[in-house]
Order: structure tokens, then sequence, then C-alpha cells
């Protein structure tokens, strides 16, 4: 549905530190910096597919090229194997990452311009229920909470009722409750049928909603797959994590495969589970505050970039 | 092809955020009431401190009259138009060295006292010719000046600094994601911005007028015409400060660039007659200078369509220069 095809993009490095908030980036050219190196990816109709990586990594780029919004150096971008012309403007719907709507204007008025702007729309009631907006639908934009204000751009992004909707680093800055509210309805979204583009640095978000991943680093693809592909390509392992109060000596290679120490927490990997809880056990170790868990999208994402999550 | 629908949901958010902005009122409205009414109380006597005398054909000579220290003598190349002025006290006295003659308002006590000194320098032969005609009091010169450096503020400030802010925030970006062209977001700032700007500045300049009888010698149709065009031509240059500018500090310090030198070299406060011909030159470029020119010239002295038919060209060349060169260099972001 969806197609890049080799994407280049290069940034003077004004620019590029006034998008990424830093001046670093990855040399080219003298003067210039590359943002994005070559990445291709394909993008099935009626799936939500996840675009990771640590900042500036090149994800929002990508995903602005993506959009049309940002043009590319070299490569392309096709869209139902046409390349991206006005009309794809009708069929997308975008929630940028940092956006802002004009003062002095009502969730109401807001809807009803952008709604102005296309041909086909949704009507306002429908949206105003998806998006749960009735409760502030007379305020102004600038008296939102952060949660409601998402909500009002997803409805933003909506109006036009589009085949594909890219949500940039949605739920970035919203606590807990509202993150889950607003997953609930990338959810509906993903249940009509819509084709879903997610950028984001929450693990958790991704593998609860995306169908499709690709984790970018330097400007390039260095995963791309199912969620659960891409953990049994990488690992083979469970993790038991126990207090290290606990482990008072030096634990066998068998079945034990590594141990970190986090903190006041041990992190065991393991390839034999069972082995391991009965090494423990025969060796005197309390398990009590022990916990056992899968490798996660979290774990992938470390070993695949090396770096912190919100480094 | 540009939508009429577009154009017009982003001119009715545009006046939405004008209307509902409180502080811009104040600006806007009350802030130049303030000043008209100030200068008025202060300058209600005309109290200038200096002498002006026209001489025709120019006041360049080796006269005892012409080296009077305290007397500013101008050149008055046309003399028709130098005796309106002395009819209306913009001159103290006017002096024809051809035809050794000279005019002088039996209401003016400067011109009175000029004739004095007058007396006393030249040849006694000179012929005396008197006209009469009301005072034009400094409130009277002054009102077009400001009606004009309100409109410039509010054109430039209300369009160029509102879109680099737009542009900052992110709202052009947003825009930009949807179908909207920039031809319709920008003529939809030209002509919220417009119409608010005539609206109050035709709304300050009758109540004003209501308050100060100031002078209107000229036609209402004339005036609007130029302040209109003028608002298109002030706007404009906001539009192409703003084309790229990304950074509020930038824009602030861009659009100081403009108005400061507007606020002094176009005539709004004192007129430039006598000053360096390369302050005239720099002042002829400047928009504002032919919108207060233009206006002062129909309120003052009646002036038609024709006689400010060069302001009006002027305006109408800089508003489409300023407009070709902001749409070309224009970015979302």
């Amino acid at each position: 549905m969806l197609e890049a095809d080799n994407l280049v993009k290069h940034f003077t490095e004004k620019k590029n530190a006034d998008r990424q908030g830093s001046g670093k980036g990855r040399g080219t050219q003298p003067g210039l910096v590359k943002a994005v190196d070559g990445v291709s990816l394909s993008i099935a109709s009626g799936t939500c597919f996840g675009l990771l990586g640590p900042n500036g990594a090149g994800k929002t780029t990508t995903v602005e090229m993506l959009e049309g919004i940002v043009q590319p150096t070299s490569g392309s971008v096709r869209y139902r194997g046409k390349p991206l012309g006005a009309d794809f403007r009708q069929k997308a719907g975008i929630m940028f990452q940092n956006t802002a709507l004009q003062d002095f204007m009502t969730v109401r008025e807001a809807l009803q311009m952008f709604g102005s702007f296309y041909s086909n729309t949704v009507p306002a009631e429908q949206l105003i229920e998806q998006c749960a907006l009735s409760e502030f639908l007379d305020r102004d934009t600038g008296k939102l909470s952060g949660g409601q204000k998402q909500r009002l751009l997803l409805a933003v992004a909506l109006v036009n009722d589009p085949e594909v909707i890219f949500l940039d680093e949605p739920t970035t800055g919203l606590d807990p409750q509202a993150r889950r509210n607003f997953w609930s309805l990338v959810n509906d979204i993903k249940a009509s049928g819509k084709t879903v583009v997610l950028t984001t640095h929450y693990m958790e978000e991704a593998a609860l909603l995306c169908d499709e991943l690709v984790f970018v680093d330097h400007g390039k693809v260095i995963a791309a797959g199912k969620p659960r592909d891409l953990l049994s390509d990488s690992f083979d392992d469970v993790l038991l994590e126990l207090p290290a109060e606990a482990i008072t000596s030096d634990l066998p290679a068998q079945p034990f495969h590594s141990a970190t120490l986090h903190g006041q927490t041990v992190e065991i990997s393991t390839r034999d589970i069972n082995a391991s809880i009965q090494y423990l056990l025969e060796h005197n170790v309390s398990l009590s505050g022990m916990q056992v868990r899968s490798r996660s999208l979290e774990d992938l994402f470390i070993e695949l970039t090396g770096k912190d999550l919100r480094s | 092809m540009m939508s009429v629908t577009h154009f017009l949901a982003v001119l009715r958010a545009r006046n939405r955020e004008f209307l509902r902005d409180r502080s811009s009122w104040a600006w806007n409205i009350i802030f130049p009431l303030l000043l008209i009414g100030g200068l008025a109380v202060m300058f209600g006597n005309d109290n200038r401190t200096m002498f002006k005398v026209g001489v025709y054909p120019d006041a360049q000579g080796a006269d005892q009259f012409l080296q009077t220290r305290h007397i500013k003598f101008v050149d008055s190349t046309e003399l028709q138009a130098a005796i309106t002025r002395v009819e209306r006290h913009q001159l103290d006295l006017l002096l024809d060295r051809q035809q050794k003659r000279y005019w002088v308002n039996d209401t003016s006590p400067n011109g009175y006292l000029v004739e004095r000194i007058l007396a006393g320098s030249s040849a006694p032969d000179i012929e005396r010719q008197q006209v009469s005609g009301r005072q034009v009091r400094y409130v009277d010169w002054v009102v077009p000046g400001i009606l004009g450096l309100n409109m410039m503020f509010s054109c430039l400030f209300g369009v160029g600094y509102v879109i680099v802010r737009y542009r900052k925030s992110g709202v052009l970006k947003r825009l930009k994601a949807t179908p909207l062209a920039a031809l319709e977001f920008l003529a939809a700032q030209v002509v919220s911005r417009l119409w608010l700007v005539m609206a109050i500045t035709l709304s300050v300049f009758f109540v004003t007028h209501w308050i100060l009888d100031f002078t209107m010698h000229g036609s209402y149709f004339t005036l609007i015409l130029v302040l209109t065009l003028g608002a298109i031509a002030l706007i404009n240059m906001g539009l192409l400060v703003a084309a790229r500018t990304a950074s509020e500090e930038l824009a602030g310090g861009l659009l100081n660039l403009f108005t400061w030198p507007m606020m002094i070299m176009s005539g709004v406060w004192f007129s430039l007659e006598g000053a360096h011909p390369l302050v005239q030159m720099a002042s002829k470029a400047l928009p504002l200078t032919h919108v207060v020119e233009g206006a002062r010239s129909i309120m003052i002295d009646g002036a038609t369509i024709l006689d400010v038919g060069w302001n009006i060209v002027y305006l109408v060349i800089f508003a489409i220069g300023c407009v070709l060169l902001g749409a070309k260099l224009f970015r979302w972001e």
C-alpha cells in the first residue's frame, strides 16, 4: 500500500539541530547531516506499522517523508503504486509530534475548520463520540489538558476519514491513564480497517498496537518484522530477576547464561528455566521477590541500539 | 485553483483569533485614540517654536532676510500651492524673490512677527499680498500620520509576527498536512487583517473627527482608497518579513528594522520639508510616507485622486512587489 524505496534525507547542521534539539548528526558533506540513510520499507493495508528507534534516530524524518511533508534528498515514496501527489492529502490523516492550533479557537471550531479543507469528511458527531470530545467541545483549544489535546489532534487527523493515519509519538508526555485511553482509541481505528503508521519510543505501546515493526537507528533500518518474530529471532532465553542480596556466590555457566546487576536487582538470563530454579532451590537461594519474564521489545531495543530508551 | 471554502475557513479562524484577543483590541483602538487626544491637548495651540518662510522659486541667495537666524526657509517651487500653505498657517510667510512680493495671513501671529522682521531687513519696495484662512492646527496635521502609524503597526505585526508564531508553534505545519494551499492561507491572512485594520482606522478617524473637528477638505472615497492601498502594501510587507522567518526574536528585530525608519522618516510627527535631500529620497521609498502624504493632502489640501496619483501608484507597485516576492519565498516550515 505505502512503500518507501531507499529514502535518504540530508539537512543542514543548523536545521538538523533545530529539528532534534541537538547539533549531533551523521556527517556527510561538510555542513550537511544525513538524517535518514537509505530506508526502504513496505506497509500493508489495514496494518498498524510501528517505527521505533531512539531519539535522533531518524524516525520523524522518515515518517514525514512518508507523509509527503518532507521531500527526500533521494529515493521515493509510492502510495498504491503511485508517487505521492496532491490527492494523498485527501487520503492521509496526520498527527504530528509537536503541533499547535490557532489561538482562541474552540474544539468544535477546530473540527469545523479542518473539516472544510477536505472533500470527504466524517460527521462531526461521529468524531466527537469516537475521540470522546463531548465534555470539552466548546473549550478553547489552548486550555485543554495533555490527553484532551491529543484526542482533539487525533480527531483532526481523522476528520477526512483517512485510509492511512500517521501518529508520530502520540502519547509522549501523557500520564499512564491518558496513554491507555489513547491506545484504546488507536485500537478502535485499527478495528475499522485503517492503516496506522506509528512512531514511538514506548515499547509497551508498540507491543500492544503494532502488527509490524521497523527499528531505525543512525538513519538506517536495523531490524524489521512482526514483534513476535523479531523477539524469537533475537532471543532464546528468559529472565529471572532476584533481589541482589539473595545471590551470595557466583552462578555457573550452566544452566545460567548471564547475570547482570541492575541497582538492587540481579537479572539472570537462562535458556532452561526449570533447571535454573532447581539449582537455586538446591543452593538455598531465597526465591521470595523473584520475577520471571520473557524478553520484551524493550530488551530487543537495547540489544539492537545499545541505548537507553529515552536517551 | 484557489478554493473559496478553504479560504473562508482560514479567514473565519483568523478573524475569531483577533476578535477574541482583548489585548489586541486595546492596542489597536485605545492606543491611537489616547495618542491623538494627548497630542490635541499638548499641541492644541500650535506651539511651533520656529518660524517657517517659503521662498519662491528657491531660498538660495545672499539676501539679508534669508540670513535671519531662527527662521526656517524652505524652497517653494509651486507658487499657488505655497500660497495655500500660507492660508492654512503652514507657512508663516511666502516670499517671491522674482516679483518682489510676499504673502502673509492676517490672522497668523507668527506671520505678523515674520513680516516685521522682513520689513526690517529688505528693500521697502517689496509688495504685500494678504491672504486669510483657517489655521491648520498641529492635530489636523498629525492625525493622518497617526492613523497611518497605527495601521503600520497593526499590519506588520498583525500579519508578520503572527505567521512567524504560527510557524514556530507548528500551526503552519499542521495546515500544510491538509489540502489547504499556501495561496489560500496567505489570502485569508491578508483579507482578515485588511478589513480589521480598515474598520479600526475608520472608527478611530470618525471618533476623533467628531471630538476634535479636524480638517477634512477632500473626498472620503479618495481617502479610503489611499488608506486601503496603504494597508495592503503594509500587510504584504509583513508577509514578506514572515515568508521564511522561524524565530520570533528575528521577526521582531526585522519588523523593528522596518517600523522605526517609517516612524521617523515618513513625516508622521514632523514635516521633512527642508531635511537633507538623501533623507527625503529615503523617505519616498517608504510605503508609510505615501500613505501619510496622500491622506494629509486629501484631508488638509483637498487633494483629488489625480493629485495623489503618484502615492497611489507607488503603493500599488510596492504591494504587488512584496506579495510576489513573499509568495515566492514562503515556506510552511
